[in-house]
């Protein structure tokens, strides 16, 4: 078995992330404790998701100027793939949430934002199954992917640097809080758990494509 | 003819239809008349927080019945018609054009409705005149692109609804927001004009979206 650099790559960074993730020593916090480990597989998700989703978009562009259903079955595993880690993040938050919290679900405006990414392209898909015509289908269903990411995307980086939040870096950065994270956290988190996540999102969704390329030779013409 | 000639000749045909034929329009009117009065007999006056929940959740529902018939109407054959004569993009601009039109009436007699039956808790009413004009332009842009989506899949009204309720929660959660500035709340000095700004903005995002992508969903 022959395996690309890349995704040798991943298994390495992932592999760190596990192992330093859970071994090596994060800074004692109060209300967050050991819990803070958490930072390195809740957030990536997000970034994950938003990587993912971008791509989807990409192909969906890439489907609208110049119609190939390769384009087309890409932009569908890269948004379900999207979808997986947006599914992830909200599990992942909603148990963080529990311990540090109080509750799984405060209707914080980015429980919100994440709940909206997933019912979108929840919505997404619905329209696509509601299609039978397969060019129709991917037409309508790449449109709707660039409109509802361009709306998506405000709701997701503006709105909540307005509106109060539990999530650290309120009215501020929504993201990553560089002020939760210390040296050796920094030194998982961004050049290992960030990209590790992304690349395996990647890969995934190249799997799917391949799959799907075999289940619809036919419309491929290839 | 110029592009703004063929956008009006466009609007005006819609316009006219719907006076001809007034039935979009009792039809809505009545649709919120009578959501009105059941709200009025479930709850009479409620809470300011209720009075707002519930308004802009029925402005949502106005919108969803007044725009997802516009694209229904046109036929095939008229669609096509359209196509050479006028060019997608004066076509959708004229769809915004009339749907905004519609909702903002529709708006402003679902208010008046609403201060006459369940109460008028506003203390500064032309701040919330101003803001549900907003809200209604923001509501009707994003769902006639969404029923300009519905109308080339089935189950019309049901995939709107779908589609729509995701896409539009955040403007609906900033509409909410600064609507209470019309019950008397103060903001922070830049908060409300910011929020102002920002759906601006997105009504913006949503006419250009809508004229780039509509060509797309035209062809056939």
């Amino acid at each position: 078995m022959k395996l690309s650099w890349w995704k040798l790559l991943c298994i390495v960074l992932l592999s760190y992330v596990l192992l330093g993730g859970l071994l090596m020593d994060v800074p004692r916090k109060a209300i967050l404790n050991e819990t803070i480990r958490n930072i390195y597989y809740h957030v990536p998700m997000w970034f994950g998701m938003m990587v993912l989703c971008g791509i989807s978009v990409y192909h969906s562009i890439r489907f609208l100027r110049k119609p190939d259903m390769l384009s087309d079955i890409k932009a569908t595993s890269y948004a379900a793939t999207g979808m997986l880690y947006g599914a992830l993040g909200i599990i992942t938050g909603a148990i963080w949430a529990k311990y540090t919290w109080g509750k799984p679900w405060s209707n914080d405006i980015k429980q919100v934002g994440a709940a909206i990414a997933l019912l979108i392209y929840a919505a997404y898909f619905v329209l696509r199954n509601s299609i039978t015509d397969i060019d129709k289908r991917a037409r309508v269903g790449a449109v709707y992917n660039i409109f509802a990411f361009a709306m998506l995307l405000p709701a997701l980086w503006i709105i909540p640097r307005m509106m109060e939040s539990l999530h650290p870096g309120g009215m501020g950065n929504p993201g990553a809080d560089p002020r939760d994270m210390d040296a050796r956290m920094r030194l998982i988190f961004w050049p290992a758990a960030v990209p590790g996540f992304i690349i395996l999102g990647i890969w995934i969704s190249s799997l799917t494509v391949r799959i799907r390329k075999i289940e619809d030779k036919n419309l491929l013409h290839v | 003819m110029n592009a703004i000639t063929r956008i009006f000749a466009l609007l005006k045909k819609d316009l006219l239809l719907e006076l001809r034929q007034q039935y979009t329009f009792y039809g809505v009117l009545l649709y919120i008349a009578s959501t009105v009065f059941v709200l009025y007999l479930a709850i009479q006056q409620p809470e300011t927080d209720v009075w707002n929940g519930l308004f802009w959740m029925i402005q949502l529902f106005i919108c969803v019945n007044a725009v997802a018939k516009s694209f229904l109407q046109e036929s095939r054959g008229r669609m096509l018609y359209f196509y050479t004569i006028a060019g997608p993009g004066n076509f959708i601009i004229a769809k915004l054009l009339y749907n905004l039109i519609i909702m903002l009436i529709m708006s402003l007699v679902s208010l008046g409705l609403f201060i006459l039956m369940i109460g008028n808790p506003l203390i500064n009413f032309f701040h919330f005149l101003g803001i549900v004009s907003l809200g209604s332009v923001s509501l009707s842009l994003v769902f006639t692109m969404l029923a300009a989506i519905a109308a080339k899949a089935q189950q019309q009204a049901s995939l709107m609804a779908i589609m729509g309720f995701p896409i539009i929660i955040p403007q609906l959660l900033l509409l909410m927001r600064i609507s209470k500035a019309g019950f008397g709340e103060t903001f922070k000095e830049t908060a409300l004009s910011d929020m102002i700004w920002l759906l601006s903005g997105l009504d913006l995002l949503v006419i250009i979206m809508a004229i780039i992508l509509f060509p797309f969903l035209w062809k056939d």
